[in-house]
């Protein structure tokens, strides 16, 4: 067998050398100190994803994304086909986990300061995958056609709407007609399983190309440390610290999906009326209750399209924060990305705690 | 909106006003007149005209009272629009009233000028109803068409400050139907009304707001009012609840009700104050009604004794699939087809219960057995899913256990390749 691999090994490396790729993995080392915890945290969401993927391609096997069929469709997969249920419910689960892992790799690479130059680029494709990742939430939280899914899909592409200048087109292009249908049912389906995870895939390559570029930053406080202690070898010591990360975040997502299977609901009845506690997933839910609380003009100007020009512009500087934070590059922690940091999770942690509270 | 469209907007809309003046202006001496008479009796009508149903449909004192109301008066002399030639018949008497009415509302060819759906028989019921009857017999303190709907100012009947609207109709019918004074010559009882407003119609109509909910003229008819014969009740119940009336009018009791001289639904029910229906007024046990009539050396004891069993049996088993699919549920298992089945059992205890009023043990067995059927197949799902919760929590258990193995696995080999060389091996 190993003779075989060796054989097979130097086949493919007369053709295409992979004698660099190997010595790069052998070389690769990630740097030891006190923080170096938070690195799994990128490890996990590219796991989720993984799984998203082999998950979603098993429920593309007899889902079908009609008015007519979805509902039926799922209901097909959690009661009828071989573990359906599993299936369904580690595909639920594990996009909620991606999202939190995400959120939390995106704090910890805040705090850690470790979008500053040269990993703008790495940050910037980091940010776009969130929100592709929020895209897919948001697309796939409609798929099983259920009525929770179908109001809460009316109330976000409602918001859409109110997007200064292009809200009307956004809303029309998002729905395919003025309500949501069955044809936002297919188009959120082409989203979710063609153009999300294209675009996804991109971002991700790219994104993982730039880290093995530049290798992992280290925060202002720990490079003496860093610097002190030797480096783990990726291959294979932080690799299998990497797999034990993993296999914890299977076991937990194993429990959520036996012990919490994701519920299915009552079809969605568009001539229905909304049902009550209606709310978008938990990761909108800082967006929605600020445009709740806001009242219904403000200085004149409608109460909605000022919280979304103030979220417009929050993604703005949150997106554009390499650029804007320059300061302190002696290397010390800098006060003002805490600040900033800190009262913006504030801000989402209490809207976010108020939604559920809410409801 | 160009300026020569506003232009003729504007115009369009003078024009307008100015026709509708000119149509309210033409000249109407008895409102003129009668509005600033001192005598509270001759001035109230007047002044109600205006919110008064016929004024706003374009019938003027004169298409009832007769009389000229466009004639000058000269000298405050109102009798030349008042001579018999101008057809002036001025304040019927109370026994006129019906055909001072029926005048235009029992005229099929009139009355499609102002609302074809309005009906015309009123008069011709209202003669056949026991009021209509005592007034032909010279009574005056009698209801009659006024004594109901009001005379002037009078409101639509779907106007809700109307006293003929169909939360203000027992309070009508009451103002002489709870006076004891004036039902004593006729023998009459006066709490209908209070009994009516405690009853179960009563709280869906008053309490709810359900105006489709019975009130008196429901049952009794409105113009030609008369207490539902013994044999007719089951009609006039069955109007509403007709299911309920197929199956009595098949059942044993219809037939000895009737022998008894006894009322059909009224019997078991009561009339005015007729209770929420619940299933403890089936059986033979104290309080329950069966049990009033029916004794233990009798078939239909055992019978009615066999009905409450039998409704009883299938809400337990209703009961007991509802409660192992809720757990399910909650629990996170997919039951919506259960829950599906047992709505559908709901459904087969609701028609059993209408199925009682056949008082057959027979043809109730045939719904019950249905609904047990149901539950039953309700409560296998649940137990399946319920067994399907545990299959996963042993499979998580299991898996959790193999996952922990690989971790202490991959833990071991960190430890050993990481493991600083011992001296004895350099």
């Amino acid at each position: 067998m190993r003779v075989a691999a060796t054989r097979l090994y130097h086949w493919v490396d007369e053709r295409i050398p992979l004698s660099p790729l190997v010595e790069f993995a052998r070389e690769k080392s990630v740097p030891s100190h006190r923080y170096s915890v938070f690195y799994f945290f990128g490890g996990a969401t590219l796991f989720f994803f993984g799984l998203q993927v082999a998950t979603g391609i098993l429920l593309l096997l007899y889902y079908r994304p009609t008015a007519e069929a979805a509902f039926e469709s799922v209901r097909f997969i959690m009661t009828e086909v071989s573990f359906g249920w599993l299936i369904r419910s580690i595909h639920s689960w594990s996009a909620n986990l991606m999202v939190l892992c995400a959120f939390l790799h995106m704090a910890t690479v805040f705090f850690m300061r470790a979008y500053r130059k040269p990993r703008e680029m790495t940050w910037w494709t980091g940010a776009l995958l969130l929100l592709v990742s929020m895209g897919f939430g948001f697309s796939g939280y409609l798929l099983p056609w259920n009525e929770l899914a179908f109001f809460a899909t009316r109330v976000g592409t409602d918001v859409a709407r109110k997007t200064p200048l292009i809200g009307e087109f956004l809303s029309q292009f998002l729905r395919g007609g003025d309500d949501v249908t069955g044809a936002t049912l297919t188009r959120f389906f082409g989203f979710h399983v063609a153009v999300l995870p294209m675009i996804a895939t991109t971002l991700l390559l790219l994104h993982l190309l730039f880290i093995q570029r530049q290798g992992m930053s280290v925060p202002d406080s720990q490079t003496e440390e860093a610097s002190r202690r030797p480096g783990t070898k990726f291959f294979p010591n932080y690799f299998l610290r990497e797999l034990i990360g993993w296999a914890v975040a299977l076991a937990i997502l194993a429990a959520l999906a036996s012990l919490f299977p994701w519920e299915l609901g009552r079809k969605a009845d568009p001539f229905a009326p909304a049902p009550a506690g209606i709310k978008p997933e938990w990761y909108f839910l800082f967006m929605f209750q600020t445009l709740k609380y806001l009242p219904a003009t403000i200085a004149g100007i409608e109460g909605e399209f000022v919280g979304l020009v103030f979220f417009g512009v929050g993604g703005l500087l949150w997106f554009f924060w390499p650029l804007i934070d320059r300061g302190s590059p002696g290397g010390k922690p800098s006060r003002l990305v805490t600040t900033v940091g800190v009262a913006a999770l504030a801000f989402i942690g209490v809207m976010t705690l108020l939604g559920y509270i809410g409801s | 909106m160009a300026w020569p469209l506003r232009f003729s907007v504007v115009v369009a809309g003078l024009l307008a006003f100015t026709v509708t003046v000119e149509g309210q202006n033409q000249r109407n001496n008895c409102i003129d007149c009668h509005r600033s008479l001192d005598d509270e009796e001759l001035s109230q009508p007047a002044r109600a005209a205006v919110d008064d149903v016929h004024a706003s449909a374009g019938i003027t004192c004169a298409d009832c009272h007769g009389g000229n109301p466009t004639l000058e008066i000269v000298d405050e002399d109102y009798d030349p629009a008042k001579e018999p030639s101008t057809g002036f018949v001025g304040a019927p008497s109370v026994g006129d009233i019906p055909t001072f009415c029926g005048k235009c509302h029992a005229d099929a060819a009139y009355m499609q000028r102002y609302d074809p759906n309005l009906p015309v028989d009123q008069l011709a019921q209202y003669w056949t109803s026991g009021h209509g009857k005592k007034l032909r017999e010279g009574a005056t303190d009698i209801a009659e068409c006024v004594s109901c709907h009001g005379s002037h100012g009078m409101l639509a009947v779907s106007d809700p400050r109307a006293p003929v609207y169909p939360t203000k109709v027992a309070g009508t019918c009451g103002g002489c139907h709870a006076d004891e004074e004036h039902m004593a010559p006729y023998g009459l009882p006066t709490d209908q009304m209070a009994l009516h407003r405690e009853s179960v119609h009563g709280r869906a109509l008053y309490q709810d707001g359900d105006l489709s909910a019975p009130t008196c003229n429901t049952c009794h008819g409105n113009h030609g009012a008369s207490p539902p014969g013994l044999s007719s009740v089951s009609l006039v119940c069955g109007n509403c609840h007709a299911i309920q009336r197929d199956f009595f009018t098949k059942s044993p009791h219809r037939a000895a009700f009737a022998d008894l001289g006894e009322p059909e639904c009224e019997t078991c029910h009561g009339n005015h104050e007729v209770a929420p229906v619940t299933d403890e007024l089936l059986g033979v046990a104290e309080g329950q009604i069966c049990g009033e009539c029916h004794f233990e050396d009798e078939e239909a004891y055992t019978i009615a004794k066999t009905l409450r069993q039998d409704i009883e049996e299938l809400k337990a088993r209703i009961a007991e699939a509802r409660t192992t699919v809720e757990g399910a549920a909650v629990a996170g298992m997919e039951v919506s087809e259960a829950e599906l089945i047992l709505i559908d059992a709901n459904q087969a205890l609701v028609k059993a219960r209408n199925t009682v009023h056949a008082v057959s043990a027979d043809a109730l067995r045939e719904q019950t057995d249905t609904g047990r059927k149901l539950a039953d197949q309700a409560l296998e799902m649940g137990i399946a899913a319920l067994g399907e919760l545990q299959f996963r929590q042993k499979g998580l258990a299991v898996s959790v256990f193999f996952i922990l193995l690989v971790v202490i696995g991959l833990y071991l080999k960190i430890q050993q390749i990481e493991r600083p060389p011992r001296p004895t091996d350099e």
